[in-house]
């Protein structure tokens, strides 16, 4: 494998044409004596990094940063105003799946023009076209338009003519998410023969999860610019840091401080529900030492705070919490009957701590509810959704992925680098 | 020359494409390909009725065939610019009927103009199949003619192919130019001698001379290339004579010339094509 990089990107920027009167009418050329007025919007900014032959480089960026621009200029498909990008033989894109097939044609006849389109010659395509269509999963139905085909079938077979061009360089935009779990398996199994072929394959994804396991390096584009370089875990954590860091913001503000124990008043309100003897004040999670806070790492420990206001005297009430991700999955809930807590009765204001020895959550953005019930728990007093936000960041309890930290040990008879460098 | 290089590295791609506008365009349709040739004939009827039997246009006597039919004096020229006015306007809204495909992957953009201008030869190429039996049973005799006839096919095509290189490209940024151009052929096809014969505009410039106006009205007739292209296709296949030297000349130079505008505007206008779309 020579050292020259498969794909040099130079100071490159992209300009594109905001139209103010998307019309392109001769008229209204005419009578404005040249072309249409437009505002320019730079996509790229002096972007340059370079992609060493035979690795996984991800693209990595907020929506709008330039990362599928770039990825369409090094494709060709886009032209730069302004810089340089060279590329190590054969490049071939994955923007979108079966783009190209013409509805009306058998899918043996897509195959040959969408290989074809994509760069491959007639003996090739006779020669890979069983494993295209193998791959794909759709013998049955080879000789039927493919406008008959379910979307997935779709996809499958575009994506599996794609990745049969065999290119030295592949560049793949948001395309892993095809078909089935048994078909996604398939997909990554060919993307590490890739790799292993010592092809270059060039990613724009969000899912970070896999992002970070799948690449060896990365760059981070922020509104067009170039942020970092470098690798891939290491960028890909600063950026989730980053975005998280953002996202927190607003609605930290909106939470009212509690710290010094003042009521708030006028507290913004997501989504209440419930007959108002008893209200939620305020619900906050506490760090370590004792501090509200957005932000914390796997495996640190943390409280609950819930604040709460009567109006009356309120016999044998009990206080529920749940948790869901951003995404909005169900990930966690408990209540103070089921933690063997039975209250008298509460009074006036006060609050209700739970204690956290070890928030096992691996990174990511959660949501806090939390409800004020009677003693059968079918009665709501007052219920808070998603009045508190906060995000997990990588901590010393480091897991792969998912979104529960375990705490698992691996533990086999097996020769390991590690131990064999202690002995 | 990258141009040449560009078409034999797509030459596969071509092919392709030209077999998907061939086969999409008539797929699921009772008749098939069969309306590749009824659309021609309806027209020809159609003509036939309007200036054969109620205007009543002269039908010259073929010079060496000694054929006196309007339909087939009509479909000599006719053909011809069917497939003309088909090139023109389907390879001018290629490039946006496969926005798509421009936006997802990187060709040779030309590629997609010109698979659709072959896909509508391999209709020109049946229709003048049917043309020339018809001939033969009407007493013409084409075939030697037929080598020749395949030049000018070729030249016809550069000839129309330069012209929708250009308004593909033209369209993309002034999308006012179909409309333009659906106008513009309109004029086109009468500004030609298709459904009448050269005879009537030398007679017009004949009384033209006569009442002392010195207008150049056949110079300037004879500038349109297409009507070149008729006269040599008339030539061929209607009177069976070899066409004019000059008439050929001029084709071929039309050819050349629209060609080479054409992938020159078209090389330098594509670098914002795709944002365009």
């Amino acid at each position: 494998m020579s050292s020259t990089p498969a794909v040099v990107v130079d100071e490159v920027s992209k300009r594109f044409r905001l139209y103010k009167e998307r019309n392109q009418s001769l008229k209204a050329a005419l009578m404005r004596g040249g072309r249409a007025s437009y505002d320019e919007y730079w996509a790229l900014r002096g972007v340059s990094f370079e992609i060493p032959q035979g690795s996984t480089f991800a693209l990595i960026g907020e929506n709008g940063s330039g990362k599928s621009t770039l990825l369409k200029c090094i494709a060709r498909i886009l032209e730069p105003e302004k810089g340089d990008i060279r590329t190590q033989g054969t490049v071939a894109a994955l923007l979108e799946l079966g783009s190209g097939f013409h509805p009306e044609l058998s899918g043996r006849e897509n195959v040959f023009l969408n290989g074809s389109i994509l760069g491959m010659t007639k003996r090739e395509l006779e020669r890979k076209f069983d494993e295209i269509v193998d791959f794909a999963g759709i013998e049955a139905f080879i000789d039927q338009p493919v406008k008959n085909y379910s979307s997935g079938m779709y996809m499958r077979l575009g994506f599996s003519v794609a990745i049969n061009v065999d290119p030295d360089v592949l560049l793949v935009d948001e395309v892993l998410a095809v078909g089935d779990a048994a078909f996604q398996e398939k997909c990554m199994e060919k993307f590490v023969d890739f790799r292993r072929a010592g092809k270059t394959v060039v990613i724009v994804s969000h899912a970070m999860g896999s992002m970070r396991t799948l690449c060896d390096q990365a760059a981070w584009l922020d509104r067009g610019s170039l942020v970092e370089v470098g690798r891939a875990d290491q960028i890909v954590d600063r950026y989730v840091d980053k975005s998280h860091e953002k996202e927190v913001a607003p609605s930290s503000s909106a939470t009212p401080a509690s710290s010094d124990g003042a009521t708030p008043d006028g507290a913004p309100v997501k989504t209440r529900i419930g007959s108002g003897e008893a209200i939620l004040t305020d619900v906050t999670v506490l760090d370590a030492q004792g501090l509200p806070a957005n932000r914390f790492r796997t495996g640190e420990q943390a409280t609950i705070r819930i604040s709460y206001e009567c109006s009356e005297r309120v016999e044998r009430p009990a206080f529920a919490l749940a948790l869901d991700t951003v995404d909005g999955m169900r990930i966690w809930a408990h209540h103070t009957r089921d933690g063997g807590l039975d209250i008298a009765y509460i009074e006036g204001s006060g609050h209700i701590d739970l204690a956290i020895p070890s928030l096992t959550l691996q990174p990511y953005t959660f949501d806090l509810s939390a409800r004020i019930l009677d003693h059968t728990l079918t009665h709501t007093y007052d219920f808070l959704r998603h009045c508190y936000r906060f995000v997990v960041e990588t901590g010393e309890l480091r897991e792969s992925g998912g979104v529960v930290a375990l705490g698992g040990r691996w533990n086999a008879d097996l020769p390991s680098i590690a131990s064999e460098a202690t002995v | 020359m990258s141009v040449v290089s560009d078409l034999k590295d797509s030459r596969g791609l071509l092919v392709n494409l030209t077999l998907r506008e061939v086969r999409g365009k008539y797929k699921r349709t009772l008749l098939g390909q069969g309306w590749s040739l009824l659309n021609p004939i309806a027209t020809l009827l159609i003509y036939t009725l309007v200036f054969g039997f109620v205007l009543r246009v002269p039908v010259p006597v073929g010079e060496d065939s000694g054929l006196q039919v309007f339909v087939l004096f009509l479909a000599c020229a006719l053909l011809p610019w069917n497939f003309f006015n088909n090139a023109v306007s389907s390879g001018m809204g290629s490039l946006i009927a496969n926005a798509n495909l421009l936006r997802k992957v990187f060709f040779w953009r030309p590629t997609l103009v010109v698979a659709t201008v072959l896909s509508l030869n391999v209709t020109f190429a049946i229709e003048l199949g049917v043309l020339v039996v018809l001939l033969l049973v009407f007493g013409s005799m084409p075939l030697p003619w037929i080598p020749l006839l395949v030049v000018v096919v070729v030249l016809l095509t550069a000839f129309a192919l330069g012209i929708a290189l250009l308004l593909s490209i033209a369209n993309v940024y002034f999308r006012d130019t179909q409309h333009f151009v659906t106008i513009g052929m309109q004029l086109w096809f009468y500004a030609t001698p298709i459904v009448y014969p050269y005879q009537l505009i030398q007679d017009q410039a004949a009384r033209m001379r006569a009442a002392g106006n010195d207008f150049p009205l056949e110079t300037i007739y004879r500038l349109n290339p297409l009507e070149r292209f008729v006269s040599v296709f008339r030539a061929m296949l209607y009177d069976n004579v070899m066409p004019y030297w000059g008439d050929l000349l001029f084709c071929l130079v039309a050819a050349v010339g629209s060609l080479v505008i054409g992938i020159v505007v078209f090389n330098r206008s594509q670098h914002r094509l795709v944002e365009e779309l």
